[in-house]
């Protein structure tokens, strides 16, 4: 057993080495969705531990004091049916540690699935992210813009995100952004992200898709206001339109590189916001009315920093 | 020339090829050897028509280490394939059919089987019966299960592989994005084999309820008897709906019905919806009698009765309920929103507290035991450990906010290899060793078996653990290759090393066998472990009918009582033994299974439709069979009780 011990422990400390060259990404994270997300999971990692512990080393004492060599040739073990203080010690134990988790779990599922912490007064960002056979579109209505394979978001901002698919089941993922949600092809998914700190971050699909989804990535560029508006003016002054012909041809089987457009699909190919969702479905209109309003106000929002 | 070109697998390589040419030569090995040997009459009779549960189980166990060597095998080639970034070992659609079959093998063709070996080797004999309640449809569950299995297996020579993974979640698996057969192998190999593990989760909740020996009410039932029991349950609820399920799948993919289509009103999400309410059960179907047998093997060693009987009964009703209740934390991803997440979250973090309690019986049967480090008992102490991380990583991922981080990455992976390897394939190994010298005569050598546990304990700490980081960085679970700057690589090398050493431990196994087939005593007594139960009361090797005269019962550990408290367990005259007679039709039905299984899969629809038919003349020709079985003289039974040396 001491032996195992030692393995154990020697084997651990070397996954760390060889891990703690840089940070795990999920647990790095650069907006309030990846840190809510973070410190849940740091916090079980830390009660996990204890409850770990705890059993190896009453296995460990069990094992060294009551193992055969140890004992008299003619020691014979009682016979013991249970004891009611034990049992309401293994049963009450367990469902404390439970009930706090669930209560932390509850919590959290209500903060991931809405805006961000402290970012509801400003207007989100809406980007509608499509997936096809093995690429990610895009589509910014509000700005008019439409890109292939990367994402350039605004810093201290809500993001939200449409998710859905033309084919497979896919799943949208930014670990240091936050965590995935699924892209489907009958209905369109919600996702509320931010970013905190401007930088490059990894992006993928993380729901197996077929022969290309180990490629199915995508680059996250997060930067200022200021520098997300001149890249929208930008855009708008050197891409040229997409056209249905060409997002038809987008949508083949394969892998492209880095594309940008003005307009979206979502004028002639719209996102599978069902009869079910009528009702959000006038809200978006009302949004992205309040939208266009409200544009003006984060922009002189930010001008004040 | 079309005919077939369907046969022709898509994305032929040398090494399918290579594979091709060896089971060729394998079966033609096997029948000139047969032929050889004179052996075709003594493999009919005493095998393929068998219905003895023994002689079914031990089929059953062979077939699941053969199992256990090919999904073993393909989970070899995907550690090789990850262990460097950027490697060419295999390409996407190579590893795209691997991770499928290896996860469909391991579960439906490894561990189900497994379980039912044991299931058949040791329930009848823990209860004191004499067969299961349905001998004759115990054979067909079997000629089934491997009709499912010998199927699964020629896909990737026929027509190819499924690729869509073991979970095989519409629409990939439909036919817009699966062209090839791959998928329809997956439907009809596994309904076939699911089929006949239904019909076992009736006979043995049958036998277990109708057929045990008097004195033994369910509370004085052994406890592998209440898991095996519990198992089945589940069985009967979970199994009908994966048949629906693979039967939509399949007019999907054969008949154009949009059930899980992404157009004309199908709905892919119910798939997954529908996968998981039999999925997550089916991990319970596995793990409960492994905790039996644990429980079986952790009492014996420690020379103590188990600590907390009720409770541990009681633990295992609750976990057969929740199981039913927490599908959907397979998917908190699907944008169901935070109520639905947080009831699932809930439920599901709600059996770590019966788990629980199971863990901490079996510390309490150790205390104040007397403790043998057996090859058994190495497994079964080895398991606490490594299965309570496996336990708190899966509370981890009940947290549904956190588990968008986890979803479908190596942490993942990590975690349901850490519960289904220390707790199922310990258990079954630790089984194995545990009955082997009840069933064959010998024990497998101690030494050899150490060695084995160490090489498989080292060997998965060293797989499994660095996933836990690598999903925590970002490496998406089923991701065939990886690029240099993700730094994924040192820890997956890791992982290759540990996967490397798990396969010379299971090789370990294999060489055990010969090894002490060769050289072990035969002199063992029919109680080589000092044990329990019931099942160690009768003679070794044990008899066809089990029991010469019916067991009394006394408690759960009768054979125990008997040796040490004087319990007499074998009273009044030896009588005439009724035993079901052999019979072919159940082996006749599985090989019809698998000429249907094979037309449905290429639609060739004349001889799917003969295969049916043959179907219903088979089950026409059992219900119209006079068939009232046989009965063993009196002086049969005391002379093969002589035999094996003395009258119980």
């Amino acid at each position: 057993m001491r032996k195992k011990w030692a393995l154990f422990t020697s084997m651990m400390a070397l996954v760390f080495i060889l891990a703690g060259c840089e940070p795990l990404l999920v647990l790095d994270p650069k907006g309030p969705q990846a840190e809510r997300q973070a410190n849940d999971i740091l916090l079980s990692i830390g009660i996990m531990s204890v409850i770990v512990i705890v059993v190896m080393v009453i296995l460990a004492y069990i094992l060294i004091k009551y193992r055969a060599s140890k004992l008299p040739d003619d020691y014979e073990p009682p016979h013991i049916h249970g004891n009611k203080w034990v049992e309401i010690v293994c049963v009450g134990v367990p469902i404390l540690i439970v009930a706090y988790l669930s209560f932390v779990s509850v919590k959290s599922n209500y903060i991931v699935e809405s805006t961000p912490e402290g970012y509801e007064n400003q207007e989100p960002l809406v980007v509608y992210a499509s997936s096809s056979d093995w690429k990610w579109h895009f589509s910014y209505p509000e700005e008019g813009i439409e890109t292939v394979n990367y994402l350039y978001i605004p810093t201290n901002r809500p993001l939200e995100f449409k998710l859905y698919s033309y084919g497979p089941i896919t799943s949208f993922w930014i670990p240091q952004l936050g965590g995935q949600k699924y892209a489907m092809s009958d209905m369109v998914t919600t996702l509320h992200l931010a970013a905190d700190e401007a930088g490059e971050y990894m992006g993928r699909n993380a729901n197996f898709s077929g022969k290309g989804f180990a490629e199915n990535t995508f680059n996250v560029t997060a930067m200022s206001q200021a520098d997300f508006d001149e890249w929208v003016d930008e855009v708008h002054q050197t891409a040229e339109p997409i056209t249905e012909s060409q997002f038809e041809k987008l949508l083949e089987p394969g892998h492209l590189g880095q594309m940008t457009f003005t307009g979206t699909h979502l004028e002639f190919s719209p996102a599978p916001e069902h009869a079910h969702n009528e009702v959000s479905e006038d809200a978006e209109e009302n949004q992205e009315h309040s939208n266009h309003e409200n544009h003006t106000e984060v922009e002189t929002d930010h001008s004040g920093h | 020339m079309e005919f077939f070109e369907r046969f022709a697998i898509p994305h032929p390589s040398p090494a399918i090829y290579a594979s091709m040419v060896a089971i060729a030569l394998v079966s033609i090995g096997i029948v000139a050897g047969l032929t050889y040997f004179k052996k075709w009459g003594y493999l009919w009779r005493e095998w393929l028509t068998t219905v003895d549960h023994k002689k079914i189980g031990i089929m059953y166990l062979v077939s699941a280490l053969l199992m256990l060597f090919r999904g073993g095998a393909d989970a070899i080639m995907m550690r090789a394939q990850l262990a460097t970034p950027e490697a060419k070992l295999l390409d996407a659609q190579h590893y795209n059919e691997i991770f499928t079959t290896h996860g469909v093998v391991m579960i439906i063709f490894m561990a189900m089987p497994f379980i039912f070996a044991f299931m058949n080797l040791i329930v009848p004999l823990q209860i004191g019966a004499r067969d299961v309640a349905f001998p004759r449809l115990n054979a067909l569950s079997f000629w089934l299960f491997f009709a499912g299995a010998m199927l699964f297996n020629i896909s990737f020579v026929i027509g190819g592989s499924p690729d869509a993974g073991w979970t095989s979640y519409f629409p990939l698996a439909g036919n817009d994005f699966s062209e090839s057969v791959g998928t329809n192998y997956y439907m009809l190999a596994i309904q076939i084999s699911g089929i006949g593990s239904l019909m076992t989760g009736i006979n043995m909740c049958t036998t277990i309820l109708k057929m045990r020996a008097p004195g033994m009410t369910l509370m004085k039932m052994p406890m592998f008897t209440w898991s095996a029991f519990i198992a089945n349950v589940i069985i009967v609820f979970a199994f009908p709906v994966l048949t629906v399920a693979l039967i939509m799948g399949t007019t999907d993919r054969l008949f154009a019905t949009n059930f899980f289509t992404t157009s004309n009103g199908g709905m892919d999400m119910l798939w997954a919806n529908f996968f998981w309410i039999w999925g997550h059960p089916e991990v319970y179907i596995l793990i409960l009698p492994a905790f039996g047998l644990y429980s079986e093997i952790i009492s014996t060693f420690s020379r103590r009765n188990l600590y907390g009987y009720s409770s541990m009964v009681w633990s295992m009703v609750l976990i057969s309920l929740l199981s039913f209740l927490v599908w959907t934390h397979h998917f908190f991803t699907m944008g169901q929103g935070a109520l639905t997440n947080s009831i699932f979250s809930i439920t599901t973090m709600a059996i770590a507290v019966p788990t629980g309690v199971k863990i901490f019986n079996w510390l309490f049967t150790m205390w104040k035991g007397k403790i043998r480090f057996t090859v058994p008992m190495l497994y079964s102490v080895g398991f606490i450990p490594l299965f309570t991380i496996g336990g708190v990583t899966g509370v981890m991922l009940a947290m549904s906010a956190a588990d968008y981080q986890y979803h479908n990455t190596m942490f993942l992976v990590a975690h349901f290899h850490n519960t289904i390897i220390p707790g199922v394939v310990f258990a079954m190994l630790a089984g194995l060793t545990y009955y082997w010298p009840k069933f064959f005569g010998f024990m497998l050598n101690e030494k050899i078996g150490k060695v084995t546990f160490w090489l498989l304990t080292v060997g998965f700490v060293l797989a499994f653990f660095p996933m836990y980081l690598t999903g925590l960085d970002g490496q998406a679970r089923r991701m065939y290759t990886y690029s240099e700057a993700t730094g994924f690589g040192p820890l997956n090398m890791l992982s290759f090393i540990g996967a490397a050493l798990m396969a010379i431990g299971f090789v370990t196994i294999v060489y055990n066998v010969y090894y002490s087939f060769k050289n072990s005593s035969r002199d063992i007594g029919s109680d080589p472990w000092d044990a329990r139960s019931l099942e160690w009361a009768t003679h070794t090797p044990v008899p066809e009918y089990n029991f010469a005269r019916t067991p009394q019962i006394s408690s759960s550990e009768t054979f125990w009582d008997s040796k040490k408290n004087g319990h007499v367990l074998f009273k009044g005259e030896i009588e005439e033994i009724h035993m079901p007679n052999n019979s072919g039709v159940p082996f006749v039905m599985g090989m019809i299974f698998l000429v249907a299984g094979f037309s449905f899969i290429f639609a060739l629809w004349i001889p799917a439709v003969i295969a049916l038919i043959g179907i219903f003349v088979c089950m026409a020709m059992r219900s119209f069979e006079k068939d009232h079985g046989r009965h063993i003289s009196v002086k049969e039974i005391k002379e093969t009780e002589e035999q094996l040396g003395g009258a119980k």
